[in-house]
């Protein structure tokens, strides 16, 4: 039996009949399906988040000029301030409002007779005490049983204080994970910032999408890409601003890092403003020089694609001495990764060019595109995602610019450049690697048990359970606090940070001597 | 850091900014996982279950199970019965807890879910064991929870059967593993036999072996706690914390009960030790004598060093209130003490405090938060600040140092291990800010200043 099927059959035929299609092995070459997006069982111990940690906690959280007001009870609020660490900086002309947590703190009374008087109220208040450019507003679960009108309170709120005051119905019981909670605000974004800036375009600009500068990856990769002589219109939204987006529309290009989080923007900035979009990776090696000369293709000028290959080959020489040392800590290791819906897939060719081969892999809430490829889109809404808002925006008359014609993005396509499309992570998976999506924690300790990998990257649920059985473990969402791993000088921190982390003293200190070495010496009758 | 601060305060009634306090379910899970063998559940959408694990998870460095009903719009809107039906079965069968507790969120509260009947139409495995708390998130805080969780549990299990069994009921507050530890290790030089609920020791400070379990080998025992029942006394140490579980004990089981502020420095650790006293009528052993006379010549020793100086106590309640004693014991002004846990009585508390050692100036705010504690600050400063990591960014800004004591402690290791609470745990506390005053004194000085003995 191996080892899929020694995990699967320890599962009711209930819970058998639901995780087979979500757990399945890679076979190379055959056409590998699976099941993803779908509700969690309950009881099973998923490693999800909601909507609202979707929303506010990915997405709209990291905006630094923003405060963003969480309507609901403390927890939600108290929970995602500080957690996620999207660094960013102020100054002189930004306020970073990311040190601050900010909550309606709704009580009793709130639930009984609503609390849009309360969060009238504190929008009053924060207009007060911090004179905001723009405030968003976050609901949480009871927000949408009680029903209070968070639209039209900001609605009423914008007019009153002449501020932009935007609203997300991101109730943590929408859709299935924190999935939903991305559209949302996606739509959210989308609707009421993108395009309402007045900067006229500049040259060789673009934005960096899904990018949510953890530890300042964000930081490290416009280094490179401003090093070359691109413009950075923004970022969305890592160290990003409400300035910065509203300006968005103006970019020729946009890159497409965290694919699940923010396809939606990129494909929406396509139709109403005839942007296109390029699948980057920016981690490992191999990826940032792929993604660099993809960018240079596409703008296709000659100064561009020097400078390209220059930064190229002096970012590579920097960093190759100590590349060369970790890989030979680190050859031939096998690893496991569980992320949330991109890293997964991005850090599988940093492994490689470490000699690290992931043989056990998988997503908490990335949907099939995100394993199979664009490909398999448009994929059947199911009944408990189906009420996650789907917009439609038509092309903006004034605003609307090309910069390649259709004829010529169609010879870039067929060239290879990865214009409005991803394979995946099957693309880059090795063969007979096990994957399973919306990963549970009796899933994740059978296949520990039984794959035995000599590191195991996941989040801070899983660390120490992991680490308690004796194998090293590394966050990749939080990077353990340290990081960039993003860019050329990300990749020689993340291999820095996996040698120390399987080379640790005290893993081999676990056994105590008396467990091993007899204590008691006695002498055998009659003999000295 | 914090740029956006106004010195100039306003009166604030709608908008909380930088709490001091979290939600209601985080504490009945932490409450949860101070009982041997316990899965804790939580009814609502998961996503507060993992953020309840992530908060405990990172201030312990330890893995805290849960799992969650895993709610959806359908569910949300129609009722989460077959969810927490589905959940039962599922954590049984996978995980095989011997019990599950299984508290709720906004969610299921607001919905109006009905959890004894759930629980009594649910299938049970022979043997085993569920039971729940109500834990709205927008009634008063985690301590509210971790309360309501003790509750529930003494309320599905405790029985008295007209047998005592000598013991002590103990409540030991909301306070870490390492806090747990000293209060039983005093129990056990006293002669006490005691039931400590619910004692997170063992499972959130549990050892490296090379192999997980998913139930370490802590936690209180269902038997112990169904033998509640019997005890002849219950003593709750926190007053704002664990008064509700010993009066739901004295309620159900008729077990009489006396209440104690946290045994936090010299007079509260007095206190608690002469309560095991009066309970157990054995001689308080001398190295219980030793060590209370070692912390009283410590204090001598460095009285000048924290003599007079301005302190800001913040977090839970009765932390705050055992920790401000313990400063003015130590000749300190807790100057500003504030939680952000709902009630009038830690107020009243703090003024019977100051008014005790007679200190002037100072002020106490329950339902406060730490936006409002930075703006006293930026108005009139403090020469110290105690409490956890969220305020370490006011810290920064001010310039104070900062001893870390109290939840979360995010940012640190070790501090669980070890207790704040006990003669012992005075000694730590007393050291962590001498420490903090005398490395502030030698990174001040000037080099002339600089002085070798201390």
């Amino acid at each position: 039996m191996d080892s899929r099927d020694k995990v699967l059959d320890q599962y009711s035929s209930k819970l058998y009949k639901n995780r087979k299609e979500h757990v399945i092995q890679i076979e190379d070459g055959e056409p590998n399906v699976i099941a993803a997006d779908t509700r969690a069982i309950p009881g099973i111990m998923t490693n999800r988040g909601c909507c609202y940690a979707g929303c506010k906690g990915v997405v709209i959280g990291p905006l630094k000029d923003v405060v963003q007001i969480v309507h609901g009870p403390i927890g939600c609020s108290y929970y995602a301030w500080g957690t996620r660490r999207n660094k960013a900086k102020g100054d002189e002309n930004t306020k970073n409002f990311l040190e601050y947590c900010f909550s309606t703190d709704m009580q009793e009374t709130d639930i009984v007779f609503g609390g849009e008087k309360k969060l009238k109220k504190a929008i009053k208040e924060a207009v007060e005490i911090f004179d905001p450019a723009c405030i968003m507003i976050a609901s949480t679960c009871p927000v949408g049983l009680i029903g209070d009108d968070i639209h039209a309170v900001a609605a009423e709120a914008e007019e009153m204080y002449n501020i932009k005051v935007v609203a997300f119905s991101c109730e943590g019981y929408k859709g299935v994970s924190q999935s939903g909670g991305h559209h949302i605000a996606n739509n959210g974004l989308m609707k009421n910032v993108i395009g309402t800036g007045d900067a006229k375009p500049v040259k060789y600009s673009i934005n960096l999408l899904g990018e949510y500068n953890i530890g300042g990856d964000g930081w490290e990769i416009c280094r490179v890409l401003k090093r070359i002589g691109y413009n950075i219109v923004s970022v969305m939204t890592g160290d990003g601003s409400y300035e910065e987006m509203k300006n968005a529309h103006t970019a020729d290009l946009n890159l497409v890092q965290c694919h699940r989080s923010i396809n939606y923007i990129a494909e929406m900035l396509k139709t109403k403003y005839g942007t296109e979009w390029l699948k980057v990776n920016f981690i490992g090696i191999e990826g940032i020089k792929q993604s660099l000369r993809d960018v240079a293709a596409f703008f296709n000028d000659p100064a561009l694609t020097a400078k390209t290959e220059a930064v190229i080959a002096d970012e590579e020489e920097e960093i190759a001495i100590g590349m060369v040392y970790y890989k030979s800590m680190l050859k031939d290791k096998t690893a496991a990764i569980y992320v949330g819906g991109s890293r997964t897939h991005h850090y599988i060719n940093l492994l490689k060019s470490l000699g690290v081969e992931v043989i056990l892999a998988g997503y908490e809430f990335a949907h099939r595109d995100d394993y199979e490829g664009r490909q398999v889109l448009p994929l059947k809404m199911d009944a408990d995602s189906k009420n996650i808002e789907s917009i439609t925006v038509v092309k903006d008359p004034a605003k609307y610019r090309t910069f390649h014609t259709e004829e010529r993005i169609k010879e870039l396509k067929e060239a290879g450049l990865p214009i409005e499309s991803y394979d995946g992570l099957w693309a880059d998976i090795a063969d007979k690697a096990m994957i399973t999506d919306d990963y549970n924690q009796f899933e994740t300790e059978a296949f520990l048990k039984l794959l035995k990998p000599d590191i195991f990257f996941s989040g801070i649920k899983d660390k120490y359970i992991v680490q308690r059985s004796g194998v090293p473990s590394r966050q990749l969402h939080s990077y353990d606090y340290s990081g960039p791993y993003a860019g050329f000088k990300g990749a020689l921190n993340f291999a820095r940070d996996v040698t120390l982390a399987v080379n640790t003293p005290a893993f081999s200190l676990v056994q105590a001597p008396w467990k091993s070495e007899p204590t008691l010496i006695g002498n055998l009758g009659g003999m000295e | 850091m914090l740029d956006v601060t106004p010195k100039e305060i306003s009166e604030r009634s709608a908008l909380r900014i930088n709490p001091l306090k979290t939600c209601q379910p985080v504490g009945a899970m932490y409450a949860a996982l101070g009982v041997h063998n316990c899965m804790p559940h939580s009814h609502g959408s998961q996503g507060c279950c993992s953020y309840h694990r992530m908060f405990l998870t990172r201030h312990f460095k330890d893995p805290a199970i849960a799992a969650s009903s895993s709610f959806t719009e359908g569910a949300s809107v129609f009722g989460g019965g077959s969810n927490l039906k589905t959940a039962i079965k599922n954590i049984f069968d996978l995980y095989e807890p011997d019990i599950i507790a299984v508290h709720t969120t906004c969610l299921s509260e607001t919905i109006g879910d009905d959890l004894v009947t759930y629980i009594t139409d649910a299938k049970i495995p022979e043997g085993k064991i569920v039971v729940h708390a109500n834990t709205p998130s927008y009634v008063g805080s985690h301590i509210t929870g971790f309360s309501s969780m003790i509750t529930g549990l003494i309320h599905y299990l405790s029985v008295n059967t007209g047998e005592k069994n000598g013991k002590l009921a103990l409540f030991p507050g909301f306070v870490n593993p390492g806090d747990m530890r000293e209060m039983k290790k005093l129990m056990t030089l006293m002669g006490v036999k005691y039931t400590m609920l619910p004692d997170t020791s063992g499972v959130m400070d549990s050892p490296m072996t090379g192999e997980y379990t998913m139930y370490p080998k802590g936690g209180t025992t269902i038997d112990d706690i169904k033998d509640l029942g019997n005890c002849e006394l219950s003593l709750a140490l926190g007053e704002i914390t664990s008064t509700p579980p010993a009066e739901s004990l004295k309620t159900k089981c008729k077990v009489p009960f006396a209440t104690l502020p946290l045994p936090i420095g010299i007079e509260l650790t007095d206190q608690y030790i002469m309560a095991l006293n009066r309970f157990s009528k054995n001689e308080v052993p001398y190295i219980i004598e030793e060590e209370r006379g070692q912390l009283v010549d410590i204090l001598l020793d460095s009285h000048k060093y924290s003599q007079n100086k301005t302190v800001a106590i913040y977090g839970d309640p009765d932390t705050v209130l055992a920790l401000a004693q313990f400063t003015l014991e130590m000749g300190m002004i807790p100057k500003y003490l504030v939680t952000g846990t709902p009630g009038k009585t830690f107020e009243a508390k703090a003024n019977e405090l100051f008014e005790k050692f007679g200190v002037e100036g100072c002020t106490a705010k329950g339902n406060a938060d730490l936006f409002e504690l930075h703006q006293w600050i930026k108005n009139d400063s403090v020469d110290l600040m105690i409490g956890g990591t969220h305020g370490k960014y006011v810290a920064k800004a001010e310039d104070i140092p900062l001893v870390r004591a109290g939840f979360p402690i995010v940012d640190r290791y070790v501090h669980s291990y070890l207790p704040l609470v006990g003669y012992k745990g005075a000694m730590r506390l007393a050291e962590m800010i001498l420490n903090a005053l005398m490395d502030r004194q030698d990174r001040d000085c000037a080099d002339e200043d600089m002085e070798m003995i201390m």
